[in-house]
């Protein structure tokens, strides 16, 4: 840990986590990190440049959303989950929300840093600063949770606006991406931190879509029928429930399950990360 | 026996390929027999039940008419990816086209070749989700050999009017702008997913005038086996030419441009 | 290679130049690149054009490569127009350009293969001729492995048998060597010079004097567009400079002070921004003189002129910035 950071590490580190003994949970570079804000600060000097393809995924829930309220939610109609019923375009809505949150993160996680970490070698150059390995992984996850965050109210606010919204509780929707965002970049990154080449990017595809089509995303858990449990290994499936529950504003205790899963799920993104980042560039 | 010139510039095109077709096989078997299941039977179960939605289809199960969508949509998104960003990296960062314009090749056999490439490029691509519908009862016919090249020809028209687009930029800045503002609407509203009859009229032109829809409606035809006209063939085949030749004489000009400065 | 067989046969007749440029011109809007220019290259010459950054060099290298139409001017290749017949030329030309343009993604031997087939060439003989000219960069044992993690020296010379896949009349090389270590230059050097040896027409650009006065024949100075000069590397430095330099170091930034003393001492004197040179045919006698005038460099060099020397007389400026 010293070599990482000789300046603040021996010191601060233990106090900061003998302070809030929950931090335990992240991985040490983690813990040590000082900086990442400055890898935040980075990216927002590069979209100075490229802000029309920022401002571009705004529009991106407008047509899916207005494709299925005008196209698919005509063919199917209504449809019954729970005893309740409900458009088919309100029922599917909150789980585009959801996967544009995941296709969001991954997309940041794996094409964008892989092109950083291999080619544009901008970690190199900013490990090469008191910048720590920590700052650089948690700077680009908090840079994905913010991308997340603003893609997320654009999404909320689009929904909305085609009356696919139907309760106050939808507000939480915000957080819930925000959370998913979190649990696919850091296993998006754990994940480039594998890759050899672009060909390897062909398998991220392979697994985002079937993830994408079987999370409960455009049909009940129910229609599954007794391979249901497999629905449920899927991370965006928890997510799409959460969504879903938050604009059904129905509480549940089953929310902390699928809040537990994606938690588990980030964190053990994050720890693979900060070894293999550490692995990768501090060799 | 000399090879043609485009051929042998083809071949460039098909040795870089050979590194990763296998992995790129197997996403373009599976990832339609997953769309299959997933739009045409999960969703289609729903669709189906619902009784008001058989006479907006046509009178046909909801996964016969999603499932030729999916054969030009897929030929649509690959002839559209494979002209923005490998055609700007071949002209700007790998200096392929540069490469080539120092030797007797011109810039016409490189849009020729890079003709050749998309329709090989979507060619089996289409032939990878018509190979993954053949597993479905419902959409199994073999009109689905016909539909091959009527979905390649619409990634085509696509691909090549983007690819003139691409050759000539000096950023690739306007790329996921075009994927976002273009590509995904045609992909949603090229009459793939829900009739075009759904919508306002408004939006419905812009329908009819993107090449998608033309390759959707030959390949729902051929696959399901209802009549189209020899001139209403005609007259699709003919308007996703004009795409086709259009974009690349605009490519080649540009091109030209570009490379003999 | 059939061009040093051509170059031979030709020998003793009365041979057409390969290049001829008259009044050569090339404008990109406003902007002159090329001002008419002058020259002719003949068949198994060395012929390089020596400038700094900006001189016309590579515009002039693509209008010779029937890359870029000319602007004005006659330009000829072989005898033919590259307007009309630029194909027809290019077939005969092997171009190694100013920036690598190899496919990262294929192995080496696939790029000289591929390149081959541009030409034109069967499968079969692409290879051989590839397997052939790999041999002659020194290439053979990588063969098989990917462009991309070579080093910059040997994407050159990957570049370079390229180049030669069509066994062309004449070999245009863009800054050969522009970015590559020490060493690397000196085995693409040696490789050139074998080139050479076998009739090879070379036409290279390049600011490093050492390049030119290593690989060239004759040579052309430019600046802004222009010829300033030409001959032989040795006719250039004793038409334009004298036998010796001498060169004084001073305390950064007294320059301007320090430059009474070496008025004077030699047959004339310039002032750099690093260092102040004298010209004489004896460099010592002018460092005495320079000594006894009171001055008192942090350092002194005497040494031979170079061709440095000649663009810096004939341009006031020096060739790398």
């Amino acid at each position: 840990m010293t070599i990482l950071d000789p300046a603040s590490a021996p010191v601060r580190a233990p106090r900061a986590s003998a302070g809030f003994p929950l931090l335990r949970i992240l991985p040490p570079v983690v813990r040590i990190s000082r900086r990442p804000h400055r890898m935040v600060e980075r990216q927002l000097m590069c979209y100075r440049r490229t802000w029309p393809i920022l401002l571009s995924g705004f529009f991106e829930p407008l047509f899916y959303l207005l494709s299925i309220r005008v196209g698919l939610s005509k063919l199917v109609g209504t449809i019954s989950v729970d005893g309740h019923v409900l458009s088919y375009a309100e029922f599917v809505a909150p789980a585009m929300m959801a996967a544009s949150a995941m296709n969001g993160a991954v997309y940041d996680s794996t094409m964008n840093v892989f092109h950083k970490l291999k080619y544009a070698r901008v970690y190199d150059a900013v490990l090469a600063t008191p910048m720590t390995v920590g700052d650089v992984a948690l700077g680009e996850i908090v840079w994905a949770l913010i991308r997340g965050l603003l893609y997320s109210t654009a999404f909320l606010v689009t929904m909305a606006v085609l009356g696919l919204t139907s309760s106050w509780w939808i507000l939480a929707s915000v957080p819930i991406c925000v959370l998913i965002g979190f649990a696919f970049a850091a296993v998006g990154m754990a994940c480039t931190s594998y890759m050899r080449g672009w060909t390897d990017f062909e398998w991220v595809a392979t697994v985002t879509m079937p993830l994408f089509l079987f999370s409960a995303t455009f049909y009940p858990l129910a229609s599954y029928g007794r391979w249901g449990w497999v629905v449920q290994l899927s991370p965006l499936y928890h997510g799409v429930a959460l969504v879903r529950a938050a604009n059904a504003g129905v509480v549940s205790w089953g929310i902390v399950g699928h809040v537990a899963f994606l938690l588990t799920m980030a964190f053990a993104g994050l720890w693979v990360v900060s070894r293999r980042l550490q692995f990768l560039l501090l060799k | 026996m000399s090879t043609p010139a485009p051929l042998r510039v083809f071949e460039w095109k098909l040795a870089v390929y050979r590194q990763v077709w296998k992995a790129n096989l197997l996403t373009s078997l599976l990832q339609p027999i997953l769309y299959l299941l997933a739009m045409g039977l999960g969703v289609g179960a729903l669709v189906n039940k619902n009784g008001g939605s058989a006479r907006l289809l046509g009178g046909v199960p909801y996964i016969a008419f999603v499932a030729p969508g999916l054969l030009a949509t897929t030929a649509m998104m690959v002839g559209a990816i494979e002209s923005l960003w490998p055609v700007h990296d071949a002209m700007k960062w790998g200096r392929q086209y540069e490469a080539m314009s120092a030797t007797p090749l011109e810039p016409s056999d490189i849009v020729a070749a890079h003709v050749l490439w998309l329709m090989f490029r979507t060619g089996t691509a289409a032939a990878a989700v018509a190979a993954a519908m053949a597993f479905f009862p419902d959409v199994r016919s073999w009109g689905l050999i016909a539909a091959i090249p009527a979905a390649m020809l619409s990634g085509v028209a696509l691909g090549m009017p983007l690819s003139a687009w691409a050759v000539s930029r000096e950023r690739e800045m306007s790329f996921p702008i075009i994927q976002r503002f273009i590509i995904v609407p045609l992909f949603l509203f090229g009459g793939a997913f829900f009739p075009l009859s759904q919508l306002p009229i408004g939006i419905r032109i812009i329908g009819y005038v993107s090449p998608l829809w033309h390759g959707v409606e030959m390949c729902r035809s051929w696959v399901s086996g209802t009549h189209m006209t020899a001139l209403a063939a005609l007259g699709h085949v003919a308007y996703l030419a004009v795409f086709v030749v259009v974009g690349a004489v605009i490519m080649r000009r540009l091109a030209k441009e570009r490379l003999f400065a | 290679m059939t061009a040093g067989d051509e170059a031979s046969a030709n020998a003793g007749a009365p041979v057409a130049p390969l290049i001829h440029a008259s009044g050569l011109r090339k404008q990109f809007g406003d902007f002159v690149a090329v001002d008419g220019i002058d020259f002719d290259v003949q068949p198994g010459e060395a012929f390089g054009f020596l400038g700094p950054n900006g001189a016309g060099k590579s515009s002039t290298m693509r209008m010779i490569g029937c890359t870029s139409p000319t602007s004005g001017g006659t330009l000829q290749l072989f005898g033919l127009d590259p307007a009309k017949d630029g194909p027809a030329i290019r077939r005969r030309l092997g171009v190694v350009p100013q920036m690598d343009s190899l496919d990262n993604e294929l192995t080496v031997e696939e790029n000289l293969v591929i390149y081959g087939r541009y030409f034109d060439l069967s499968r079969a003989e692409a290879r051989r001729r590839a397997k052939d000219l790999l041999d002659f960069v020194q290439l053979t044992d990588r063969a098989t492995s990917r462009v991309e993690p070579l080093s910059g020296g040997m994407k050159r010379r990957v570049t370079i048998a390229r180049s030669l896949i069509n066994q062309p009349d004449l070999l245009l090389l863009d800054e050969p060597t522009t970015g590559l270590d020490p060493q690397a230059r000196h085995i693409l050097w040696d490789r050139l010079y074998r080139l050479k040896q076998q009739g090879v027409t070379l036409v290279l650009t390049t600011h490093y004097m050492d390049e030119a006065e290593q690989l060239c024949d004759r040579l052309v100075v430019m600046d802004a567009g222009k010829i300033v000069a030409q001959g032989s590397p040795r006719q250039l430095i004793d038409e334009h400079a004298t036998r010796e330099v001498l060169e004084l170091r001073f305390r950064a930034g007294s320059n301007a002070e320090n430059e009474q003393y070496a008025a004077g001492v030699g047959d004339r004197h310039e002032v750099l921004p690093d260092r102040i040179l004298v010209y004489a045919h004896n460099g010592d006698e002018a460092l005495a003189k320079a000594i006894a005038n009171g001055a008192q460099p942090e350092s002194a060099l005497v040494r031979r002129s170079t061709l440095e020397d000649v663009f810096l007389r004939l341009t006031g400026r020096t060739l790398v910035e």
